[in-house]
């Protein structure tokens, strides 16, 4: 909300200059967004009277004027505004005059001598057309100081009200906040009734009293639509950001501004019969005042006559039925919807108007009348006319119940107590009725305040007129208890800084994608679909890692990068019951980075499996696998404690080929929970005894995984036997076409005894053994 | 018997002339060995007079003992200059630079996540985790924010099709919670969160964290407490000046905007604090007591405190970024500026 503090001083005045002010309203959570002033500064221009107007000498395009400043002779300017003119007012700028930008000198123009300038409103800095004097009116003061005529040294006020407040959206309720907030005296303007001249009235038929539990309607013949808007009233609305439009109307607003009441008026005149205040029906239409038309739905209140809908109530009027120029009679409306009956409407219709955004947060229904008699007096002051009776429909109006508000209960909440006369002076000051109990306030709220229902409320405004400020910010007391500490599972820190040390780097990328990076990672894949997405590559949530790692990918391609390797720790989404998070992972380019003594060579599957086994702190059971992103010769799904915890591999050369990539990334994603739990160690004794190593090479056929080949030798070792690995795998000269020679390292140890050459013979001879008869392998020799 | 000095000289301008270790043990040989010139020395004594033999022994076995001192000499200065020429040899280049794999490293706001759950860990805050599609209750209903909140339009939240929404805060993780663990307690809740939104200082989704403190008798001085001890150990300024403003939250009551002062300009005003002296860090309250009731807590025994805050925010003003849109642009050329 924006308003000139002109205003606000012109009800409350407290001793404060602007700043303090505005920092008194800040702490009191009337969050002060911006101070501005009025106009740029300028100095030396007053009001002055154009006499005459003649041809200059010298130039086609100057004229010379004589100009009465308010001193004793007018005095010579020379000016080039094509609307200067005999006769007008304008602002004239003095000999010594800083205006923004430029200095006023006496100077020769041409010849003449000029005794100053003649200005445009965009030469003050002021809004408005720049191509002219700016035009005053008939009534202004010549010779007048031109800022103190039109108040410029007055500063703009932008609040940003948190949605509670709605009874600080006009400048009597602020007032009355500044009032409590700093002591100082309060003078809201007179209301008076107006006397009434005429007997016509409209009966307006409240079919939805509990939307619209009071509904005032007031008839005003006679009027002068075109009746000049006052210039302090048009000054008001425009520093408050409202343009003036024309006098009927500039009076509504002008009410909504000063006492916070929404009000319309409805030309009379093209007002049908039977109007009446109901729900919408289903299919109804409004042309409304800012050219749209708003398809009803039911929920929406309405002002109706017996042609349908002429206002969309407390959000819009209609157009059929606005106040025009030729108006002559109007009904003048002044209700109070309830926040329910209106709260949303005005959003789903793509509206958001001054009247809606306060029937939303709560309209003060205890003051209906005023505002109906105020906005009368002024139409009457300003364009004549005669009012008649104020008809009033009432129904069940919202019940301010007291609240107990227990002095004890506020001292242990705010952990500081305060004094009860203080509390119950300054929750007074905010308008409420206090009565006094045994450690305890009564507290009836205003009926202006929809946010004060319960105890805590209270409690709220006592410490916050006290001040948070005034809060000690204490250190608190707690029973020291240790956090548990789970050391079986490995901690997300942990693990992302065990990425880190395996040469990837976070990344964090959105968790909505879009939706072809997932059907072509996953034909198959069906991610949810949000309804409002931002954009459409915005616009599923993501099943996979992938998808943003790999754009990742492309993005640091084209910025000059050429090894990129990366993770990302995040959640995929399949339902609201099932949002595991994933660790996922990208390597691409070389397997080190560039340097001196170390051959250059692209990262491969097995180095990535390397790190993820160094991750997990042991080997994974990887089992040959089909993944439709990933190439079908390399892809594993990796398997952990009995169960498949995920994917690895390198990217399938269709994908590679549609994401424009040189090369294959390597990637991975693992079910995090899965990857993080691990066994408690266990020590488990170490042998006093030699341990013997015997290395077999064995043939076998090239397709039979290696993986194979290890878990039938470590099923069937002896328990002599401690390992088994492959530690190389050959293909080639020496090894039949279709054949690989795999080396497996056996390592034996008996923790009771030394072994002999029998033992070591016999194991070895059974590991032979099981080659041969469960993987065709034979001893190479 | 030939003059011993005769053979130590000789001896000796042997072993100089000596010009490695094996040419040195010849030498010695020559002189010391099994058949050496002072070792026959020695041997012709026994045909020596009784009377010559004590003299003669003693001249023999100086000239011994001078030619063994040369022989050591010698052999140690060779073994030097040996292992010079033998370290000269291995002598790197050291100002190469290492080798071996590169190094990875943490997204700035996983950083900063670490850094604000390790500085509440210390005062016994637990972490708790909660779902990020979330339910209209969880999200809204069950934190006191009533069906018309401007929280919940189509412009702040998104929704999904099948009807749920992705969380707009992690308050939902408090409601999670306290259905689950009976008071006391103490969490901090860190994820993402969703806001339809996106222009220079907003992305659709982000980071919070959350935090929660219920007991019998907490109070708003122990929040002022705990969160201005927390934003001074985080920015590590012990002067760091904070300050409560009240504001709204359906979910407290009464709730704060708890502002630092400015950490990039030190409070004499600068663009990022909008020449205020202030930045506005994070939302904070007393747990609204319809909250309680929903998660079935009497509000009457218990009392709590809750506070939300932006972890882009704080590592934006730690690490002096100044587009927020950074964070999830993934440029590693800024990712690495945090390793």
């Amino acid at each position: 909300m924006q308003f000139p503090e002109s205003w606000l001083r012109n009800l409350v005045n407290p001793a404060l200059d602007t700043t303090a002010l505005a920092h008194a309203l800040t702490m009191a959570g009337l969050e002060v967004e911006a101070l501005a002033p009025a106009a740029p500064p300028f100095d030396n221009v007053v009001v002055a009277e154009i006499l005459s107007v003649e041809k200059h000498p010298d130039a086609d395009r100057l004229r010379v004027c004589q100009v009465d400043v308010g001193e004793a002779a007018p005095v010579t300017i020379v000016c080039g505004a094509p609307n200067a003119a005999a006769g007008l007012k304008v602002p004239c700028a003095r000999p010594g005059a800083k205006l923004p930008g430029i200095e006023i000198k006496v100077a020769k123009v041409r010849g003449v001598e000029s005794f100053g300038m003649l200005c445009s409103s965009r030469e003050l800095g002021l809004d408005g057309a720049a191509d002219g004097l700016m035009v005053l009116p008939a009534d202004a003061p010549v010779g007048e100081d031109f800022r103190a005529w039109r108040n410029l040294d007055d500063t703009l006020i932008t609040l940003k009200l948190t949605p509670n407040r709605a009874d600080c959206l006009s400048l009597a309720g602020l007032a009355r906040e500044v009032g409590a907030i700093t002591g100082a005296e309060v003078r809201l303007p007179q209301i008076n009734t107006v006397p009434v001249r005429t007997a016509d009235s409209l009966a307006v038929q409240v079919m939805a009293p509990e939307a619209c539990p009071r509904y005032l309607a007031r008839v005003v013949r006679g009027i002068d639509a075109q009746a000049p808007t006052p210039r302090w009233m048009a000054e008001r609305l425009e520093r408050c950001g409202i343009r003036p439009l024309s006098a009927p109307v500039d009076i509504t607003n002008y009410v909504l501004l000063e006492l916070g009441q929404p009000m319309h008026a409805f030309d009379l005149g093209k007002l049908g019969y039977g109007v009446q205040v109901r729900w919408a029906r289903a299919g109804e239409q409004l042309a409304l005042l800012n050219g749209q038309t708003a398809e009803l739905a039911g929920d929406m209140l309405v002002i109706a006559d017996a042609d349908g809908p002429v206002a969309l109530a407390g959000i819009m009027g209609g157009a059929p039925t606005s106040v025009s120029n030729e108006t002559t009679d109007v009904m003048l409306e002044a209700a109070f919807f309830t926040p329910a009956a209106i709260a949303g409407r005005a959003r789903r219709l793509g509206l958001s108007t001054d009247s809606s955004h306060r029937f939303e947060r709560g309209v003060d229904f205890d003051a209906t009348r005023q505002a109906m008699e105020r906005a009368s007096q002024l139409l009457v002051d300003i364009c004549g006319g005669e009012v008649g009776p104020i008809s009033e429909s009432v129904a069940a109006l919202p019940v301010r119940a007291p609240i107990t508000l227990r002095l004890a209960r506020l001292a242990r909440v705010a952990g500081i107590a305060l004094d009860a006369d203080t509390v119950a002076r300054d929750l007074a000051a905010l308008g409420a009725a206090v009565e006094r109990r045994d450690g305890a306030l009564v507290v009836t709220p205003p009926s202006f305040r929809f946010d004060l229902a319960i105890e805590e409320d209270l409690i709220e405004e006592a410490v916050r007129l006290h001040g948070y400020d005034n809060v000690p910010a204490q250190p608190p007391a707690a029973p020291t208890r240790m956090l548990p500490q789970d050391e079986r599972v490995l901690g997300d820190d942990v693990l992302r800084q065990a990425m880190a040390g395996l040469d990837y780097q976070e990344v964090i990328t959105y968790s909505f994608v879009d939706p072809a990076w997932e059907t072509a990672l996953d034909p198959a894949a069906r991610p949810l679909p949000l309804a409002n997405p931002l954009a459409s590559q915005l616009s599923v949530m993501r099943t996979t890692l992938w998808g943003g790692l790999v754009e990742t990918l492309r993005h640091n391609l084209n910025r000059q990068l050429e090894r990129v390797r990366i993770f990302e720790l995040g959640r995929v989404y399949a339902s609201l019951d099932a949002q595991p998070m994933r660790l996922g992972g990208l390597a691409y380019g070389d397997a080190l980075p560039e340097q001196w003594g170390a051959q250059a060579r692209r990262v491969d599957f097995f180095d990535v499996k390397g790190d993820l086994e160094r991750l997990a702190g042991r080997a994974f059971d990887a089992r040959p696998g089909v993944h439709p992103a990933l190439h079908p010769g390399q892809c594993a799904e990796l398997w952990l404690d009995g169960r498949g915890i995920g994917w690895l591999g390198s990217l399938h050369p269709r994908l590679v080929q549609a994401f424009e990539l040189a090369s294959a990334p390597v990637l991975f994603e693992l079910d995090h929970a899965a990857l993080v739990h691990r066994a408690l160690p266990r020590y488990a004794g170490l042998s006093r005894f030699p341990q013997v190593r015997r290395d077999l090479a064995f043939v076998l056929d090239a397709q039979t995984p290696a993986g194979t080949l290890l878990a039938a030798l470590r099923d069937a070792a002896p328990p002599v036997v401690r390992t088994i690995e492959v530690f190389d795998d050959y293909r080639g000269k020496g090894v039949a076409e279709n054949q690989k020679s795999l080396a497996i390292r056996v390592v034996m140890q008996d923790t009771e005894r030394t072994l002999t050459e029998e033992d070591v013979e016999e194991a070895v001879r059974k590991l032979i053994d099981t080659a041969l008869r469960q993987c065709n392998a034979s001893l190479r020799v | 018997m030939r003059n011993p000095n005769e053979i130590v000289a000789e001896a000796l301008a042997a072993i100089q002339g000596a010009p490695d270790l094996p040419t040195l043990e010849q030498v010695k040989a020559t002189y010391l060995g099994k058949s050496g010139q002072l070792t026959d020395l020695l041997k012709s004594l026994g045909a020596m007079p009784a009377e010559e033999r004590k003299t003669a022994g003693a001249r023999i076995n100086e000239a011994k003992q001078a030619v063994e001192a040369a022989l050591k000499a010698r052999r140690e200065a060779l073994q030097q200059a040996e292992l010079d020429r033998l370290l000269a040899a291995e002598t790197l280049d050291v100002t190469l630079p290492g080798r071996g794999p590169g190094g990875g490293g943490l997204h700035p706001v996983s950083m900063t996540l670490a850094r604000i759950q390790a500085l509440f860990r210390s005062i016994g805050f637990d972490v708790a985790t909660g779902p990020e599609i979330e339910t209209d209750f969880y999200n809204f209903t069950a934190l006191n924010i009533p069906q018309d909140h401007p929280a919940r339009a189509m412009h702040d939240t998104f929704y999904l099709q099948t009807g749920e929404l992705l969380r707009t805060h992690t308050s939902p993780v408090q409601i999670h919670y306290m259905e689950n663990h009976p008071p006391p307690l103490r969490i901090i809740a860190p994820g993402r969160v969703y806001r339809c939104d996106s222009d220079v200082t907003h992305t659709p989704m982000f980071h919070q964290i959350e935090g929660l403190w219920v007991d019998e008798n907490v109070s708003f001085a122990d929040l002022k407490g705990v969160l201005a001890d927390f934003m001074r150990n985080f920015f590590e300024r012990d002067d760091l000046p904070v300050r409560f403003r009240p504001s709204f939250f359906p979910f407290t009551e009464p709730s704060a905007e708890m502002d630092i002062g400015c950490v990039i300009c030190g409070g004499e005003g600068c663009r990022v604090c909008s020449h205020t002296g202030w930045l506005e860090v994070l939302g904070c309250g007393m747990v609204h007591p319809n909250v309680f009731r929903h998660v079935g807590i009497d509000p009457e025994r218990y009392l709590g405190f809750a506070f939300g805050l932006g972890v882009e925010r704080l590592a934006m003003l730690r690490y002096g970024v100044d587009d927020l849109r950074l964070f999830f642009e993934n440029d590693l050329r800024f990712l690495k500026q945090f390793n």
